[in-house]
């Protein structure tokens, strides 16, 4: 296959620094490299490529916009490129990345004690080390402030009761950050180490998506653990939200990256597939998919650029990062349909990418706030009335 | 000690090339440029030799237009310690006259080892390397699959048609790499962040070019289309006739 160059209808690359264009050159090597020859693989075996955590550790993807504790600490734009790409590959392995570095990474950073970032963030971006993040229940998906896990104070430990559900890396994990409501039923966040009695995981199966990500059910049955292992900075609910930002910033590039990744496909394809003697790009039907492709891939780009200069200038808003998380996963979702129209026939089979990246890309349009969630969150924003309820 | 990698800005490889309307260079518009692929062999083996050493630094070296500094950010980014950008304000200059201004920068730094690509991606004309080592008056050894060193000699295997050359050589010397040569390590994000504080030296040459002029470019001939012999065992013999008569392949 021929190697993948990217999309960049508008010159958005006149937009990002040196820095930036390097980051995503060597993670897109990475990607078309290590991860693209072995996906299909594990994606029809339904296992997590394990074998990619030692060279994404070592290329330093891991919380790579945390500063400090062995991370490269990198600008928002340049972390939403690692995204893109990652995802260019497969949504799962953008999942796994996700997770470590938004979802575990930065509750330890934001919300742990010195001690925690000192024994966890090294170790975490090393990838020594995996994190799962435990904040959906079976029946509190949207509504995570219903959840009905509890920790009860014993003394001077936490006694930790409840089940945890849709968990990516759950049974691979090491530590788990998990949610739960302390007796006064306010939200803390805790540190659960995953062999401490009590603790136990089993894998959700049957996925026809994300298949080459683990994705687990938590079980914590009177789980003790001591004081030292709540984090101290968290505020209640709010403070599991922020770890939902960091993440959904992510998605929505990578959103881009999937959308990339069918779009690429679907052109190539409709070059060489004759038909009626002609290349189908030849037909106006054709070029009319590729062209709608296109345009929806570069609005998003510069959206998305956009909202990562003002995270990086720690002016974005919550409803701003709902925007492109909605807008990009919808549009990468659309393409990925449409990529597997053009592809004919041939677009079922594994063969080809843009099926997969089509399956996939249905929990990413679920996971980190539904695609109608993030609309009453954008809805509220914009009339001050909360439709949630 | 000065290991000295010397690069070269080319497009993509995958790039898809118009010829601009002089008809002698290249369109660079939507082009995208990257370090010459042999170039990133060249790069990795100067930075195994400096770890294998323990001491002394990674120079890379380019003579480009002032947008290569974005491929002398990247050797940084590898692990080259820092860089020397030698701008040209002429796009196009001929082996001859690159290797003599090159020669001055790299003679200046007195190297132990330097090394080039076997060839650029774009032009090809593989004399560069061998030419700067004429001029600094060092033994020179293209186009290396291996090379290890001991004290002051190096021992290096190049690929000949139907076999393998094993050479030896005292260092200091100047080495083209083949592929096969190393894998080049990818620019992790501690690097990129690292090559940051790295300095670029800027050196600016606007003597015009000599030598050879590129008198015209011309993209290659339009594939033909492909040809059905026939079906089944029958077409057989006439397939292998046009391939041995015809294609001259067989």
């Amino acid at each position: 296959m021929a190697k993948f160059t990217g999309v960049d209808f508008l010159d958005m690359d006149s937009l990002l620094s040196e820095e930036e264009l390097l980051v995503r050159s060597s993670v897109r090597e990475f990607v078309s490299e290590e991860v693209l020859p072995i996906i299909e693989h594990h994606n029809r075996a339904g296992t997590f490529p394990k074998e990619l955590i030692p060279p994404v550790a070592e290329l330093g993807l891991l919380g790579a916009n945390i500063e400090g504790y062995d991370c490269a600490g990198l600008n928002n734009v340049a972390y939403g490129l690692i995204m893109q790409e990652l995802e260019r590959g497969d949504s799962g392995l953008r999942s796994f990345v996700s997770v470590q570095g938004a979802l575990v990474m930065y509750p330890i950073y934001a919300f742990g004690s010195e001690a925690h970032r000192e024994q966890w963030l090294p170790a975490l971006a090393k990838g020594e080390k995996i994190g799962c993040f435990g904040l959906t229940e079976p029946d509190f998906g949207s509504n995570p402030g219903g959840m009905l896990t509890r920790a009860r104070k014993d003394g001077n430990d936490w006694v930790l009761n409840g089940t945890k559900m849709w968990i990516t890396n759950g049974s691979i994990s090491d530590v788990a950050v998990i949610w739960a409501k302390n007796d006064e039923g306010e939200v803390e966040g805790f540190l659960v180490e995953s062999d401490r009695k009590g603790f136990s995981s089993s894998d959700v199966e049957g996925k026809f998506s994300l298949r080459a990500s683990v994705t687990s059910e938590l079980y914590l049955e009177d789980v003790r653990i001591p004081e030292a292992n709540r984090l101290p900075g968290c505020q209640g609910l709010k403070s599991a939200l922020k770890c939902l930002s960091q993440a959904r910033y992510g998605i929505a590039w990578g959103g881009i990256g999937a959308a990339m990744a069918c779009y690429d496909e679907a052109l190539r394809y409709s070059q060489t597939r004759i038909q009626f003697d002609k290349p189908i790009a030849s037909f106006q039907l054709v070029q009319r998919k590729l062209v709608e492709m296109l345009n929806e891939i570069t609005k998003a780009q510069f959206m998305t650029l956009q909202l990562g200069r003002l995270k990086d200038a720690n002016k974005v808003r919550p409803a701003q990062i709902s925007l492109a998380k909605r807008n990009n996963v919808a549009m990468a979702l659309d393409i990925a349909r449409e990529a597997r129209d053009v592809l004919g026939a041939n677009g079922i089979c594994d063969e080809y990418q843009s099926g997969r990246h089509m399956c996939n890309l249905e929990s990413v349009k679920t996971y980190e706030g539904t695609h109608d969630i993030h609309t009453l969150i954008i809805g509220h924003a914009i009339t001050g009335i909360p439709a949630y309820e | 000690m000065n290991f000295v990698v010397c690069i070269k800005r080319v497009p993509d490889t995958e790039a898809r090339i118009k010829i601009a309307a002089d008809g002698k260079s290249i369109d660079p518009t939507g082009v995208q440029f990257i370090p010459s692929p042999y170039d990133e062999f060249a790069i990795e083996a100067a930075l195994l030799q400096k770890e294998k050493a323990g001491a002394g630094e990674v120079i890379a070296v380019c003579l480009g237009p002032a947008e290569a500094s974005g491929e002398l950010r990247k050797c940084l980014a590898m692990g080259a310690d820092r860089a020397i950008h030698l701008k040209d304000a002429h796009a196009h200059r001929d082996p001859a006259s690159t290797a003599a201004i090159l020669a001055k920068a790299i003679g200046d730094l007195s190297p132990r080892m330097v090394f080039f690509g076997k060839s650029s991606a774009d032009h090809g004309n593989s004399q560069v390397g061998v030419q700067v080592a004429e001029r600094l008056g060092l033994p020179s050894v293209s186009e290396i699959v291996t090379l290890e060193v001991e004290g002051d000699t190096a021992k290096a295997h190049r690929e000949i048609e139907g076999g393998v050359e094993i050479v030896s050589t005292s260092i200091p010397a100047v080495f083209t790499a083949q592929k096969g040569l190393n894998k080049p390590r990818k620019a992790s994000l501690k690097g990129i962040m690292a090559a940051k504080k790295k300095t670029i030296e800027e050196l600016a040459y606007d003597e015009a070019p000599e030598g050879l002029e590129i008198v015209s470019l011309d993209p290659p001939p339009e594939r033909q289309a492909g040809r059905i012999v026939g079906e089944g065992a029958d077409a057989v013999p006439e397939l292998v006739r046009l391939l041995r008569e015809e294609a001259k392949v067989i």
